[in-house]
């Protein structure tokens, strides 16, 4: 526990040298989620803890292996959060594996992405080179943004080892409300709301009915919630869904695909069933169909498909156009030219 | 100079190089487009660094994509490197031309291809200006969030590789937070597309990558920026200090208040009154500092915050607090702000503009310092900065005629950059390296992080054909600046050979 670096860069360095492929593995909780693991498991979970906290200039920096829960407790004792609100799909996911996978929760549209309150981090590369991008100030424009490019790669570019992320205030005022009503007019009455400065934190439709989550300033929230209307509603339902726990998204049943896509665009004709989550710009898919249909739906609307768990586990994620194919595969040779951090997880060849 | 390396040596005389560049050029685009005299070539030798002046070999001025691609095509394939050009406001020298370089202007892409009220987007030629996207949007109750203070005059393009910031960026972000997609031609002349419309894009986060890349990587051809709705009402508290250390320590109390302000502003005594010279827009000349905070939100919410903020401000020493009554004295507050750098233009022949970023807990102790190597340069500052953000822009005031003070004050600059390391923070916080910083990015970054950038760079560029010798330093110029400078006892690349 503590400060693994050293370990981690020697061995990260020696599989370089070996040309041995390392499997990054934090609480393991995501094993499901990519192309299959392969290579030594390269286990940074004992890498933990907050290395600084500032309430006041609203920064954290947090070892990778730092589970989500915990360092959102640390920081809810000083009312605050990261607004993205990542998901825990399990209590033992990392702040590392949610940096990986660029997990953001259903707060994404109106808080901004994980990607977008990275302010710096700390990786070994390919080489076991440890190396220091950004750092814990608001505004950083010196070299080239490798801190959020890590947002997302999957550990094929560098091992975490810690990051640094802008805080927020937790909002004041949290309040849930509920209408009846179909996906395709709630699409069509979330895309009005988006047009006027309302603290909406969260929107989710599950089939029946739209869920609209509120969050900001006591006064701000209750003018809202009285020009809004709706009935109030649970506010635990957002965790639900976030931790991806409505019946939904049982385990057993047909793949689950996410459908990013714009917001606005109606419900989709596809076979299974569907949960819509980010005002419209998430769509969780239960579906048997055929890859291509999914791919081809979320692609027509401009939007892309990942096939996030239970599925074909060769091709999971939305196929890249043949250039930036192309940048993907030298960006991995100018950060690891062994191809020896966790090969194959993003795309083959990666 | 180390850092104007062309690659790809030609021997054959620069005139020649012009001539049969241009030629080919001439043979897809109008001769008006192609500008190769010393005359034609003057508009172009500087941007908003006007310390550094070259003329390109030849400058060019396309207005279709189809002619980018084949202009960079064209230059790649003689190898003469290319610099994206935007409006020319930039500060550090990122646009700056190489002898041997030709000149890509793309001011003429100067148009708004979509803007969609349902959608809130707007997807842009680069060359459009920041200030015109919100101006289309405003009918619908939309803007563009990032304002840096040169909005009227800089372009969206120029946004993108500076990843500029403004004066509202504490709350709403800086340009990477809001851009949806950016077309960008790479040096092979193939058209990519980063990012999308939905909020995340397959794969490696390239448009983060794009963004703040200072032309090194592509160059940029069309921008979608997302809109938000504007604010119902916004509200500007002024807070005056009679010391400089407890406005900084006022700026800590006011963020850690749980109170977001869209903007937070400091300025100090010099500053202050050169913009109310200037601006006469009802600052107190006898304060040490002012902080302008604005909130914004519905009435009722911005009321709330507005006592908040005030209860905030007295606690913290606020010798006076004075809250704009109306619409036109908050916006006479901003335009002391927002006209701080012309107004220092009148009271110095010359200032230079530094763009560090420190942990806003530092604030009081880093301008302390700041104020003894004034005294040691024998230069004054005048200090405005967004303090919301911890990025301050110290205003060197010096006389270009005077002989040794350009050099006096690069290297002040250089120390007050060198403090903004030391304490945590970085070299710059929105306006880029450029040329101008290159030096100090050997002192904030160790040679592995250095290669790093390289190597990315080569993925993108590996004839090193973009904007070379911009934004990351080579190897060799940090061993020779280390040489000079000995960092905290420790000599940088002890690897590197001296010279």
């Amino acid at each position: 526990m503590g400060d693994r670096t050293e370990a981690l860069r020697n061995r990260v360095r020696g599989a370089f040298e070996t040309g041995t492929p390392l499997s990054i593995e934090g609480g393991g909780s995501k094993r499901f989620f990519g192309r299959r693991p392969a290579g030594e498991p390269l286990a940074i979970g004992d890498h933990r803890g907050i290395v600084n906290h500032e309430p006041s200039e609203l920064v954290l920096t947090v070892r990778a292996g730092t589970p989500v829960g915990e360092t959102q407790a640390a920081l809810a004792e000083h009312n605050q959060w990261l607004p993205f609100d990542p998901p825990r799909h399990d209590p033992a996911s990392t702040i590392g594996g949610v940096v990986a996978c660029a997990l953001s929760g259903p707060t994404r549209p109106w808080t901004g992405a994980v990607r977008d309150f990275v302010l710096g981090t700390r990786i070994v590369n390919g080489r076991g080179d440890v190396l220091s991008f950004g750092g814990e100030v608001m505004k950083n424009v010196a070299g080239y943004d490798v801190s959020r490019l890590m947002a997302g790669a999957l550990g094929t570019l560098g091992v975490l080892l810690e990051v640094s992320f802008k805080l927020l205030p937790r909002p004041a005022r949290d309040r849930t409300r509920v209408f009846e009503m179909s996906a395709g007019d709630a699409i069509l009455r979330l895309s009005g709301w988006a047009r006027s400065p309302h603290p909406i934190l969260g929107a989710f439709h599950d089939g029946d009915r739209l869920h609209l989550r509120l969050g900001g300033s006591e006064p701000a929230v209750a003018e809202a919630a009285e020009r809004l209307g709706g009935e109030a509603g649970d506010g635990a339902v957002w965790e639900t869904l976030r931790d991806h726990r409505l019946p939904f998204f049982a385990d057993d049943g047909p793949p689950l695909w996410r459908l990013s896509v714009p917001a606005h665009v109606p419900p989709f004709d596809v076979p299974g069933s569907t949960v819509i989550d980010w005002g419209g710009a998430q769509r969780w898919v239960r579906s048997d169909a055929p890859e291509s249909v999914l791919r081809s739906t979320a692609a027509a609307a401009g939007g892309h498909a990942v096939c996030f768990r239970g599925g074909d586990r060769e091709r999971p994620f939305h196929p890249l156009d043949e250039g930036i194919a192309g940048l993907h595969a030298r960006l991995k040779a100018a950060f690891d030219p062994g191809r020896i951090l966790n090969p194959g997880r993003l795309y083959d060849g990666l | 100079m180390s850092n104007s390396t062309a690659p790809g040596i030609d021997e054959r005389p620069r005139a020649v190089r012009r001539r049969e560049l241009a030629a080919e050029l001439l043979t897809f685009l109008p001769r008006e487009s192609v500008l190769t005299e010393p005359e034609e070539l003057r508009p172009f030798e500087c941007d908003g660094l006007t310390v550094y002046r070259r003329l390109p070999m030849l400058a060019v001025l396309p207005d279709r994509v189809e002619d980018v691609q084949r202009i960079v095509r064209a230059a790649a394939a003689q190898g003469v490197p290319v610099v994206a050009r935007g409006a020319g406001t930039g500060l550090s020298g990122g646009a700056l031309p190489l002898e041997d370089g030709l000149l890509l202007s793309l001011a003429k892409f100067s148009r708004i291809l979509e803007l969609d009220p349902d959608r809130r987007l707007a997807r842009v030629e680069p060359g459009v200006r920041n200030l015109a996207i919100s101006e289309a949007a405003d009918p619908h109750g939309l803007y563009y969030a990032p304002d840096p203070s040169s909005q009227i005059a800089c372009s969206i393009g120029g946004n993108v590789a500076e990843n500029s910031g403004g004066l509202h960026c504490l709350k709403y972000g800086l340009t990477v937070h809001n851009v949806l997609e950016v077309k960008v031609v790479d040096i092979e002349g193939r058209l990519l597309t980063l990012g999308g419309e939905s909020l995340d894009a397959p794969g490696y986060d390239l448009l983060a990558l794009i963004t703040g890349s200072e032309g090194m990587l592509g160059v940029i051809v069309e921008v979608t920026v997302r809109l938000l709705p504007k604010p119902e009402t916004a509200r500007v508290v002024l807070a005056a200090f009679d010391d400089l250390g407890r406005a900084g320590d006022a700026v800590a109390k006011v963020m850690a208040s749980g109170v977001i302000p869209a903007g937070l502003e400091m300025m100090d005594s010099p500053a202050i009154r050169a913009a109310e010279d200037f601006a006469h827009c009802g600052y107190p000349t006898d304060a040490a500092a002012i902080l302008l905070c604005e909130l914004d939100g519905t009435e009722a919410e911005t009321a709330a915050q507005l006592e908040e903020i005030r209860v905030v401000l007295e606690g913290a020493g606020a010798t006076r607090l004075k809250v704009a009554r109306d619409e036109a004295e908050r916006a006479r507050f901003w335009l002391g702000r927002k006209s701080a750098f012309p107004a220092v233009g009148r009271i110095s022949p010359d200032y230079y503009c530094i763009d560090g970023t420190i942990p806003r807990k530092r604030l009081a102790e880093v301008l302390k310092r700041m104020r003894q190597l004034s005294a040691e340069y024998g230069l004054d500052v005048a200090n405005v900065f967004h303090a919301g953000d911890g990025n301050l822009h110290p205003l060197i005031l010096f006389d270009a005629n005077q002989p040794g003070e350009i050099e006096r004050t690069e290297e002040f600059g250089g120390r007050i950059l060198e403090i903004c390391v030391e304490v945590g923070g970085t070299v710059t916080g929105e306006h880029g390296v450029g040329v101008e910083k290159l030096d100090q990015m050997c002192v904030q970054f160790p040679a592995h992080e250095l290669e790093q950038f390289h190597a990315i760079k080569r993925a993108w560029d590996p004839r090193g054909l973009l904007n070379p010798g911009k934004a990351v330093p080579t190897l060799n110029r940090c061993a020779e600046f280390g040489a000079m400078h000995v960092h905290r006892g420790n000599l940088p690349f002890p690897e590197i050979e001296r010279f």
